[in-house]
């Protein structure tokens, strides 16, 4: 072991942790931001919010991102909402109580401190957002609306409509490019980072390809913050969009940054089923949804090829309502999605190969109406059926589980530090603040805690300790990772096979999805382990690229992040393995209870794994964070 | 289903582009229209052809990244969607289909269907955003605002910024995205201290950018896949003109800060 983990979590009560904090870090004099560069890379919510207010702080930033414009990263897909602890409904809510919903419905495998201290933020980024113009959907009387989202029983969830990560994005997005025509932030569009540079042992720089000249460049800074989001597209199916990948997450764990929990991933329960062997990516349906909609199967396998409306109301299994009568339909995602995939190994899922349950609004739309239904979930109900072809205002939605999220990521202490210095991680790249299992509408939170408040505190801490020395693009360290970058690029362009990255991604994608989706067990695990490094050998042996590295080169682009997620995967299904227990998205058949809840080992696993690379060809170290938990009982998650 | 592409192909910038044939076979019309483009792009890759490039990533018609002319329309036949939310059912077996990249000046090729759309950021630059500084906000209900209003803010927020308004409207005008973003924040009380400056600010920068002048065709609103309803020009017009006639000597107009 040759990690040491110290999660610096600050002494004293957990309500004064971060005040105390704040106080004790060092900062950084206003007139000496200006001599630091702080290279951001990612413009999503916790990339677009950190690099505005860094720059407002006075840094100098750069800010990379793959696509053409900062205002498209993934964040903008998030549909359902935020939550924060603001308790405008008299419902019950407080910090405490979004700290106590968050560790549980993450299954007790988070860190106190660090939830604590986003459900005290969580309020005001809602008050940030309001004043940057975010148009969140208000009441009759002019105040914040709010709704439910799983894992909790109070109104906390503030919205715009289904686009809440359009507008929150939109919003930091604003604040991002009011800095750039300052002239404290240069960002630069459509390229790619494919290396961190360490010097010194600390992070110091990055390589990048610059996406439509092939252009390979160095990159000095004095801190390195990746915003670069999850992986659920090892699983090629899942719900984010096409570009996103593990390339800068991985190349930091390469270069000594240790990944945390990496088998921690979400499969989301409310998604458009596959509809044919084409498909691209999955549609997630918000779960803001199961508000209102009341998911169901028949009770009778000789019922499911029936129209919905034929069966009968004591033929419908509620499943969810049955099962967990407290939460119902607002369980958590992992175990509704669980649920889910229960009920249709029993035979009963509906729509083709059977691999779908019904999210039913006919009664919300016979005690509400039509058109409040509308005004909740019309853009929703407008892009299903768009691409199923059928009206949910008339029959109800076929939906099923996918890949949707990662709670695993790069580790990190308080400060958002990796275990390589000054090398910051924000948002969903991190692996902080979700444990198992990641609560609706706390997704948006986090990268926005991270990037509005958290990091502008600690990075300074970090500047003002390190006090990192002037160092230019020639020092031997970068000739030496972008010598590598282009040695790859060369190597990939020469391999000169027959198939295409996006046929190497399926196919790894299904052994994921197989062997490491929302069921687990050894032998299947050890089955992905030995399948992995096969279709890797086939990928080095047979891809075709056609093109060449000195352009717009898709193909090129999308190979070499397959090749990344080929090693990635490995190091999932190893966690996988390891962690010999169930808990939150982590479902190990081994390890269940008679009725097939999941069954947590806290004697043996209440830690954090984090994992540090060896070299090629050679297991992955485990390094443990154990958790303490003196705030909260652990407890059997129940939502019965 | 079999369709007949005749794809716009162009290497580079500088390079010349022409419209190429592709025969698509074995097409499903439960298929998005760009996962039918992967289809013809997975054949042409295994035959060691350079694929058809377009731009593309959420593929659930809110990033606004894909962005292409199809048979003359942007977006495509079906209204209120983008391309990647278009499904081959709207097809029929045996149909020809054109696909071009977005045609403005102030949109330049970069490669076949991708196109170079900075002109948008750097009119959201101009003035598209409320300064309002981390740390500085109060209590987000500390100002009430009618539901109304946030209705109508939040109908012009719903800008995916795909640019189909420009490709769609004869003379190439940003008049759209720009008077979507100015309604957004002019509709709210937070927008309410930059509103007349950033009128001024971000109609220069789109003659800047060398956009054309709305004439009120009204193809933009017709081509949104978002619905934005030119009603947002009339008021981008009304700002435009009240800040102008008010502006105070020697202010400063402009996007370069």
């Amino acid at each position: 072991m040759t990690i040491k983990l110290d999660a610096r979590i600050p002494a004293g009560p957990l309500a004064e942790k971060w005040d105390k904090h704040r106080f004790e870090m060092k900062l950084v004099n206003p007139a000496n931001k200006r001599k630091y560069h702080v290279i951001v890379v990612g413009s999503g919510l916790a990339g677009a919010s950190a690099s505005a207010s860094l720059s407002e702080l006075g840094y100098r930033v750069s800010c990379f991102c793959f696509q053409d414009s900062p205002r498209r990263a993934h964040s903008i897909a998030a549909q359902g909402g935020i939550n924060a602890a603001k308790n405008y409904q008299n419902d019950g809510d407080s910090v405490w109580r979004l700290f106590y919903d968050t560790v549980k419905g993450g299954d007790f495998r988070a860190r106190e401190a660090n939830v604590y201290r986003l459900a005290q933020v969580s309020v005001n980024i809602i008050d940030q957002c309001v004043a940057q113009g975010v148009p969140f959907a208000r009441e009759y009387g002019g105040l914040l609306a709010t709704r439910s989202f799983g894992g909790a029983q109070v109104s906390r969830s503030f919205y715009a409509r289904g686009q809440t990560g359009q507008q929150l994005l939109l919003g930091a997005y604003q604040a991002l490019e009011k800095e750039i025509v300052r002239g404290s932030v240069t960002m630069y569009e459509r390229h790619e980072m494919l290396d961190v540079v360490i010097v010194d042992g600390r992070a110091r720089g990055i390589i990048t390809r610059d996406l439509v000249t092939g252009e390979v460049a160095a990159h000095v800074a004095d801190s390195v913050v990746l915003g670069t989001g999850g992986y659920a597209n090892v699983f090629y199916l899942s719900t984010n969009a096409k570009g996103c990948n593990v390339t800068a997450t991985y190349r930091a764990y390469k270069k000594g940054a240790a990944f945390g929990n990496p088998c921690f991933t979400q499969i989301h329960p409310t998604c458009i089923p596959v509809a044919g062997e084409h498909q691209s990516k999955l549609t997630l349906m918000s779960e803001s949804l199961r508000n209102d909609g009341r998911v169901w199967v028949p009770k009778k396998k000789e019922d499911c090829g029936k129209k919905p409306g034929e069966i009968a109301e004591q033929d419908r299994d509620y499943y969810l309502e049955r099962k967990y009568p407290s939460f119902g339909n607002l369980s958590p995602r992992d175990i509704a999605s669980r649920a889910a995939k229960e009920v249709c190994d029993e035979g009963r899922g509906v729509g083709p190969g059977g691999r779908g349950v019904y999210l039913d609004f006919a009664d919300p739309i016979a005690r509400l109406g039509e058109q409040t239904i509308r005004e909740r979930y019309g853009n929703l109900f407008e892009m299903y059926q768009r691409i199923t072809d059928e009206d949910p205002y008339k029959q109800p939605m076929r939906i099923y589980p996918a890949a949707h999220y990662a709670m695993g990521g790069l580790w990190v202490d308080y400060n958002l530090m990796s275990t390589i210095p000054g090398l910051h991680v924000v948002g969903e790249a991190n692996f902080s603040d979700h444990g198992a299992n990641r609560l609706g509408a706390s997704a948006l939170m986090q990268g926005l805690a991270d990037g509005y408040f958290v990091l502008p505190a600690t990075i300074g801490d970090y500047l003002a300790t390190a006090k990192p020395d002037t160092l230019t693009a020639d020092h031997p360290a970068f000739r030496e990772a972008l010598d590598g970058v282009q040695a790859r690029t060369a190597r990939l362009l020469a391999v000169g096979g027959k198939r295409s990255a996006d046929s190497f991604h399926k196919e790894l994608g299904h052994i994921m999805w197989e062997k490491c989706g929302m069921a687990r067990n050894a032998a299947g695990l050890r089955q992905a382990l030995e399948a992995i490094p096969k279709l890797r050998e086939e990928f080095w042996r047979d891809i075709a690229i056609p093109g060449t590295g000195a352009e717009l080169n898709q193909s090129l682009e999308k190979a070499g992040r397959v090749a990344d997620f080929l090693e990635f995967a490995e190091l999932v299904c190893t966690d996988a393995l390891h962690r010999e227990e169930s808990c939150g998205g982590h479902f190990r058949e081994e390890h269940q209870t008679a009725d097939g809840e999941a069954k947590r080992d806290d004697a043996n696993f209440a830690y954090v794994a984090a994992w540090e690379y060896a070299g090629d060809g050679r297991a992955p170290v485990l390094n443990k964070e154990p958790l303490e938990f003196e705030n909260i009982h652990l407890s059997t998650r129940s939502y019965k | 289903m079999k369709v007949v592409l005749h794809v716009w192909r162009q290497a580079g910038p500088s390079a010349a582009g022409s419209l190429v044939d592709y025969e698509a076979n074995d097409i499903s019309p439960e298929m998005s229209f760009l996962e039918m483009l992967d289809v013809v792009n997975e054949r042409l890759i295994v035959r060691g052809e350079v694929p058809i490039a377009f731009d593309h990533d959420c593929r659930e018609g809110i990033c606004g990244s894909c962005g292409m002319m199809i048979n003359g329309a942007a977006h495509g036949p079906m209204k209120l969607t983008t391309a990647c939310q278009l499904h081959m059912r709207s097809f029929k077996d045996g149909d020809e289909i054109w696909i071009e990249p977005w045609r403005a000046k102030a949109f330049p090729v970069i490669k076949d269907l991708v196109v170079d759309r900075g002109a948008f950021d750097r009119i959201i630059q101009a003035g598209g955003f409320v300064s309002a500084p981390t740390g500085s906000a109060q209590d987000g209900n500390a100002i009430p605002i009618a539901k109304q209003a946030a209705d109508e803010a939040m109908d012009a927020a719903a800008c995916i910024g795909c640019g189909a308004c420009v490709a769609a409207c004869p003379n190439a005008s940003a008049s759209l995205f720009t008077a979507a973003k100015i309604t957004h924040l002019g509709d709210l009380p937070q927008g309410q201290p930059e509103r007349m400056r950033r009128a001024l600010a971000m109609v220069h920068q789109m003659d800047i950018e060398t956009f054309g002048s709305c004439t009120l065709f009204g193809e933009c609103q017709e081509a949104c896949p978002k619905g934005i309803s030119i009603d947002t020009i009339a008021r981008m017009n009304w700002d435009y003109l009240f800040a102008a006639a008010t502006e105070r000597q020697g202010a400063e107009v402009g996007g370069t800060g």
